[in-house]
């Protein structure tokens, strides 16, 4: 999985791309966390615009960086996700605990 | 109609057999011709099967993985996941949404994503011997389609 990171002041933007899986998981978090403890954001944005799969471990992605986002006082949001990744965002309910576009 | 049909892959329990294991479920699945939205649960709830495989079944060592996949009665799919590992000591319990045992990069969604994403689930597991998965799901009869 590839990711793209734009920072503008306490706003944090994180385009993902390609296949999130479990064998990316550990990764793609190590990574997260650490851009966000960098950029300290209050405002994250997680751009799904070029994930062309997501399993269930893009649920356990999203609800680590909802925490550290909370942890610093900020929000996060989720942008752009195709048919398949939000589908599997609505199995697990996730647009009832962050805001999705 | 075409003839039922099947196949069988075995492959290491190694997390970058995730992606092939999707790969192979769709190559297969396409002789039914399925949507994209189809193909796309398919590889899904192979994805979350496989790796409950390796996180689970073998979390200390590498194991043998096999996925069987059939076409029954022309459209209906059944993909089964095999693993010889250490076995689910509570299945219910395990199939319970956000219920899991896995590291913080797992959701504890495998299961309910299984079973949302096919018509049918059933999960055979007995402890030191293992766990079979299998999903069943029926691919729409597209009315444009020649078989």
């Amino acid at each position: 999985m590839e990711i793209h990171v734009n920072r503008e002041g306490r706003r944090l933007e994180i385009y993902l791309k390609g296949e999130l899986d479990h064998h990316g998981a550990k990764g793609l978090m190590a990574r997260l966390d650490r851009e966000m403890e960098i950029a300290l954001p209050l405002q994250t944005v997680l751009d799904f615009g070029a994930v062309t799969f997501m399993d269930s471990s893009g649920i356990a992605v999203v609800m680590r960086a909802r925490q550290r986002a909370r942890e610093l006082g900020g929000t996060l949001k989720l942008r752009k996700a195709a048919p398949q990744p939000r589908k599997v965002f609505d199995a697990a309910g996730i647009s009832r605990l962050v805001e999705m576009e | 109609m075409k003839g039922d049909n099947y196949v069988v892959v075995e492959f290491l329990s190694r997390s970058s057999n995730e992606s092939f294991a999707r790969m192979a479920a769709a190559g297969f699945a396409a002789q039914l011709d399925p949507t994209l939205d189809e193909l796309g649960d398919i590889k899904t709830a192979v994805s979350e099967a496989v790796t409950n495989a390796i996180v689970h079944a073998y979390p200390d060592r590498l194991g043998k993985i096999v996925m069987k996949m059939r076409i029954l009665d022309g459209q209906l799919l059944e993909i089964a996941i095999r693993d010889w590992g250490c076995g689910i000591d509570d299945v219910e319990q395990a199939r319970q949404p956000l219920y899991t045992t896995g590291g913080e990069e797992r959701s504890g969604m495998g299961f309910t994503i299984m079973e949302s994403f096919t018509d049918r689930l059933q999960v055979k597991s007995v402890m030191g011997k293992g766990t079979t998965v299998t999903m069943r799901k029926r691919i729409s009869q597209r009315l444009s389609a020649k078989r």
